[in-house]
């Protein structure tokens, strides 16, 4: 199935599942959604389980914490994470504090369907992910594969914390994967080494990981096995497998499509500087998305974003250094 | 128009106990208070400190209409409003204290607590953020075919923000059982109210969100009782949010550290005129409720009260060091 279809069934069976599950957003009953992720759902759960909700962000994610004060399990689907600017409040004041200020859970997931290649201009393109990461009390994830978009909901619809659910847009309908059936739970917290090797490790997450594990094929036709680690959860992070990895390969490139200045990336360059510095045999080095808003114009935008012939020069030359 | 002026008659269905129930959260709310601006001024609650000095008819008024099941999403200023949903004042002081006792347990301080097992959201700095969560607790309720009640309150400053609007469309939009209680006192720090509105009254923003809305005298105690006793039978039965707009006058400083010289000293001389707390005195007086007798009892159990609570709070620790890191996370119960 593809991406998009392993979020909807994760939605629906935790719905099934779970009578305190529900769904609420701007679009999502009668209309299934902006990209269809709820089609049907209405039907099947009623209107007070699958809620339509005003154009008002700041209120929807709101009532998401409020009814999850009282013991619900809301999924609030943001349009596009873009639009999370408007309920900055609610997220990381209300709700990021709430368990140490309270000691009561939290159990709220921010559906946040957002990244780029989708021709979505400065509005509907960022990665902002990093916004959340540095808000202690948030949970970050970010599933790159169909089975992590399944594995990764049900963790986080199941974890008494916010989460915040970065689903990227082109990877909605990008492939076919089997997802395994059933309960099939990624645990928060835990990266993936999506490919094996040994001359370097590259860090990623979202669209870009499949940027990078193109890039390590092209690569691997040169004799150059590079290891590409899927970090899945950004906050937290899997720290033993961003060490493990590169005290195995002794080189880390990181790649994302964040934009570079104070992104994730650098907080996993600093663990590997701090951590790591006695297994490096090379500099750490970053990839990422230019520090401008992300462009419309498909040709700026490919501009933009890091390629995979850059990405694949970058694991040249790192392991060549 | 959909405003309706309320008067104070519904004080009839209240027994003499209930009343005076209604005049002792009130001194409560302005003993603890006024002990602890002494506490303030000897410097020993760290940070800012906030008064609901003129608010007390509203806070007890609007509460005193709640039923047992309902649920609570108050401001800085309603002190008794805690008081009266299960708050004791000992952790009250605790909390003032930056104390272990407190109910942030040091994490945040002031009034900035609340109980969610006691059905009391938190109430945070940001002005009117707590509306739209009210709109959910709200909705929890409606989801569970709950007739439960969810109460808030905010300022005049706080109609401002994005926030309150959201918040209340969101209620009015979804029908929820939501009462909306308008702590009008006329400033938001320095703040003037018609550089925060060009209504002619806040009030007058509830037809906008298709909802009744009602001014009272916020002084008045059993007005703003029957206000809020409607509102929540509305609510109650599925007739969606009221607002209830209570005009009244911030009586000290926006915090104690605040001169308010903004604020025309005529302006407060007349209000001080119609203290809230005298005003309920004098009725109760006339009507033979409150005795002398009955007076000086309660006003001694006041004072111990507030005496004990204030000696258990300074005997709580101070929170650990260590904890600092402790609970930014809870702990899946693995369902
Ligand atoms: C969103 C936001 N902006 C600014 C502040 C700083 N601030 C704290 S209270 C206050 C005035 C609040 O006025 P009002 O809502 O009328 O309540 P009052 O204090 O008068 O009872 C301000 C400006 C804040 N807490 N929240
Ligand atoms: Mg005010």
């Amino acid at each position: 199935m593809t991406y998009l279809e392993a979020i909807r069934e994760a939605l629906r069976s935790e719905m099934r599942r779970d009578p305190r599950v529900f769904v609420l957003g701007e679009d999502i009953g009668v209309h299934g959604g902006a990209f269809g992720i709820t089609k049907g759902f209405l039907d099947e759960f009623g209107p007070w389980r699958v809620i339509d909700a005003p154009l008002s962000e700041a209120a929807n994610v709101g009532a998401g914490i409020g009814a999850a004060v009282m013991g619900m399990r809301p999924v609030v689907e943001l349009q596009f994470a873009d639009f999370v600017t408007d309920a900055f409040t609610q997220v990381v004041n209300m709700a990021a504090t709430f368990h140490w200020r309270t000691g009561c859970p939290l159990p709220l997931v921010l559906r946040m369907p957002y990244g780029g290649d989708v021709k979505g201009g400065p509005f509907h393109s960022q990665c902002k992910e990093a916004w959340f990461v540095h808000t202690p009390g948030l949970k970050v994830v970010a599933p790159a594969t169909a089975g992590d978009a399944k594995g990764l909901l049900l963790a986080a619809i199941r974890d008494p914390n916010p989460v915040l659910y970065f689903e990227h847009k082109h990877l909605y309908r990008y492939r076919r994967e089997e997802v395994p059936d059933g309960e099939h739970v990624t645990p928060i917290g835990r990266a993936h080494v999506a490919r094996e090797g040994t001359a370097l490790s590259v860090i990623s997450y979202g669209w870009m990981l499949h940027k990078c594990l193109a890039a390590a094929d092209a690569a691997a036709r040169d004799g150059i096995a590079a290891e590409v680690l899927d970090l899945r959860s950004l906050l937290p992070l899997d720290r033993d497998a961003i060490l493990g990895t590169v005290r195995k390969t002794g080189k880390a490139l990181i790649v994302h499509e964040a934009t570079r200045t104070a992104g994730v990336g650098a907080e996993v360059a600093a663990l590997i500087a701090e951590e790591a510095f006695e297994s490096l045999d090379g500099p750490v080095v970053r990839l990422a998305s230019e520090d401008t808003p992300v462009p419309h114009s498909p040709v700026l935008e490919a501009a933009f974003q890091p390629q995979v012939e850059e990405i694949a020069g970058a694991i040249r030359a790192l392991a060549a250094y | 128009m959909s405003t309706i002026e309320a008067t104070s008659r519904a004080g009839d269905a209240l027994t003499p106990g209930e009343l005076l129930e209604m005049l002792y959260y009130m001194r409560l709310q302005r003993a603890i208070e006024d002990r602890a601006i002494k506490l303030y001024y000897q410097g020993r609650i760290p940070g800012a400190y906030f008064t609901g000095w003129g608010h007390e008819a509203i806070a007890v008024g609007a509460t005193y209409a709640l039923g047992p099941a309902d649920l609570l999403a108050p401001m800085h200023r309603d002190l008794a409003a805690y008081l009266m949903r299960g708050i004791p004042a000992r952790r009250v002081f605790a909390q003032f204290l930056d104390r272990e006792g407190g109910l942030t347990r040091g994490r945040d301080g002031n009034i900035h607590m609340g109980d969610p097992r006691l059905g009391i959201l938190p109430f945070i700095s940001h002005m009117a953020a707590s509306v739209p969560v009210a709109a959910g607790m709200a909705l929890a309720c409606r989801q569970r075919g709950q007739a439960r009640v969810v109460l808030t309150f905010f300022g005049d400053g706080a109609t401002s923000t994005g926030a309150w609007h959201e918040g209340v469309n969101f209620a009015a939009v979804l029908r929820l059982p939501v009462v909306l209680v308008l702590e009008n006192n006329q400033y938001a720090y320095s703040t003037p109210l018609d550089r925060q509105t060009a209504a002619r009254a806040l009030v007058d923003k509830a037809p906008g969100y298709g909802i009744p809305g009602v001014a009272v005298d916020g002084n008045d105690v059993l007005a703003v009782y029957a206000a809020a006793r409607a509102a929540v039978a509305r609510a109650r039965d599925g007739g969606g949010p009221t607002l209830i707009e209570c005009r009244t006058m911030r009586m000290r400083g926006h915090s104690e550290a605040d001169h308010f010289a903004y604020v025309p000293r005529e302006l407060l001389a007349a209000w001080a005129a119609r203290d809230p707390i005298a005003l309920f005195e004098r009725r109760l007086r006339e009507e033979g409720q409150l005795t002398a007798e009955a007076d000086r009892a309660m006003q001694g159990r006041i004072a111990q009260e507030v005496e004990e609570a204030l000696a258990w709070a300074e005997a709580s620790p101070e929170p650990a060091p260590a904890s600092v890191a402790e609970g930014v996370y809870a702990a899946s119960d693995g369902r």
